[in-house]
């Protein structure tokens, strides 16, 4: 069920550390679309989508596609508008 | 390769399984020895990775169940169409290895600062709720609000009930059955069975709730239909597939 299948940004935390090098589940990021901004671990999370898809929790734009495979990451960032990342 | 040093703040490391206790019918808890593990903080997750004799990978993230400085240990549900948790419930024995990497996460993380705290788990949603009660120095009052299927699933049940009144107050509610005699709750989770146990809104509590999307769900918003404060819910959600 699709709805059983929504997690959250802390299921992604391991994956975002890889390729961050930061912790990245309380890094805030806006949306392009609505223009919220959450922390990393407050916005929905498929794991199965193939790869992974992070959308916004307000609007359900896609915020970040992640696909992982042949010793590379392909990474999406395009419906994020920013991350505040720690220094 | 210098492309992994730059990776190594969350290197993979070999880890052996030291001890397991079965918990439940389908949880097992395993202790594990991971040399150079960095420590962590009670909420925090880690990620398992096995790798198969032909080299297929699987990951999957696991809620750390130790509090910081006792024994490295994670508690696992299995899932029937897993590819990991079948394994770690059922196979893995002592001395059997594997890769884990963390701490992981900075978000479901209990800092004590003396304001209540009140955990709601839904089934193995306990796990990162059990890191903060075990690491609580007795001083902060906790209350625990833990929905199980029976009496049988009750993760933890005997070390709950030894832990309470130590400044933990804990309330099952168990949702499709329930022994004779039973004096706790009796159905999933509702605003009302949320108004009568958490702590006023106005005691400014910290939260955290983990479980099933579902379960997450109805709880957080009840909690903020109760006045909570949205930002002061931390929460944490479990996939019930593919584990």
């Amino acid at each position: 069920m699709a709805e059983e299948r929504r997690l959250d940004g802390n299921a992604i935390g391991g994956v975002m550390i890889e390729l961050f090098g930061v912790e990245m589940t309380t890094v805030p990021g806006s949306c392009g679309n609505c223009g919220a901004h959450e922390q990393m671990a407050e916005t929905d999370v498929y794991l199965d989508a193939p790869g992974i898809v992070v959308r916004c929790r307000h609007c359900q734009n896609v915020l970040i596609r992640i696909v992982r495979g042949n010793g590379r990451t392909w990474l999406d960032l395009s419906g994020l508008s920013s991350l505040e990342l720690p220094l | 390769m210098a492309g992994t040093a730059v990776l190594g703040r969350l290197a993979w490391l070999v880890t052996e399984v030291t001890g397991a206790l079965e918990e439940t019918p389908r949880v097992r808890t395993l202790l594990l020895d991971a040399e150079g593990w960095p420590g962590h903080r009670p909420g925090q997750h880690l990620d398992v990775r096995l790798t198969a004799e032909d080299g297929y990978q699987a990951e999957r993230s696991y809620s750390i169940a130790s509090a910081p400085g006792e024994p490295l240990s994670i508690t696992v549900e299995r899932l029937e169409d897993g590819e990991v948790s079948p394994y770690l419930v059922d196979e893995a024995r002592e001395g059997d290895g594997f890769e884990v990497r963390g701490p992981i996460g900075g978000y479901f993380v209990w800092e004590d600062d003396g304001r209540p705290v009140f955990l709601v788990g839904g089934g193995s949603g306990v796990v990162p709720l059990m890191a903060m009660i075990r690491s609580s120095p007795g001083s902060t009052p906790i209350r625990l609000l833990y929905s199980s299927r029976t009496l049988e699933d009750v993760i933890y049940r005997e070390e709950l009930d030894a832990r309470a009144g130590h400044g933990l107050e804990v309330f099952h509610t168990l949702t499709r059955e329930q022994p004779s005699g039973w004096t706790g709750y009796s159905r999933r989770i509702d605003n009302d069975l949320l108004r009568e146990i958490a702590w006023p809104a106005s005691d400014d509590p910290q939260v955290f709730v983990c479980g099933s999307t579902r379960f997450v769900d109805a709880a957080a918003d009840g909690l903020v239909a109760l006045g909570y404060d949205p930002l002061s819910i931390k929460t944490e959600r479990f996939g019930a597939t593919g584990g």
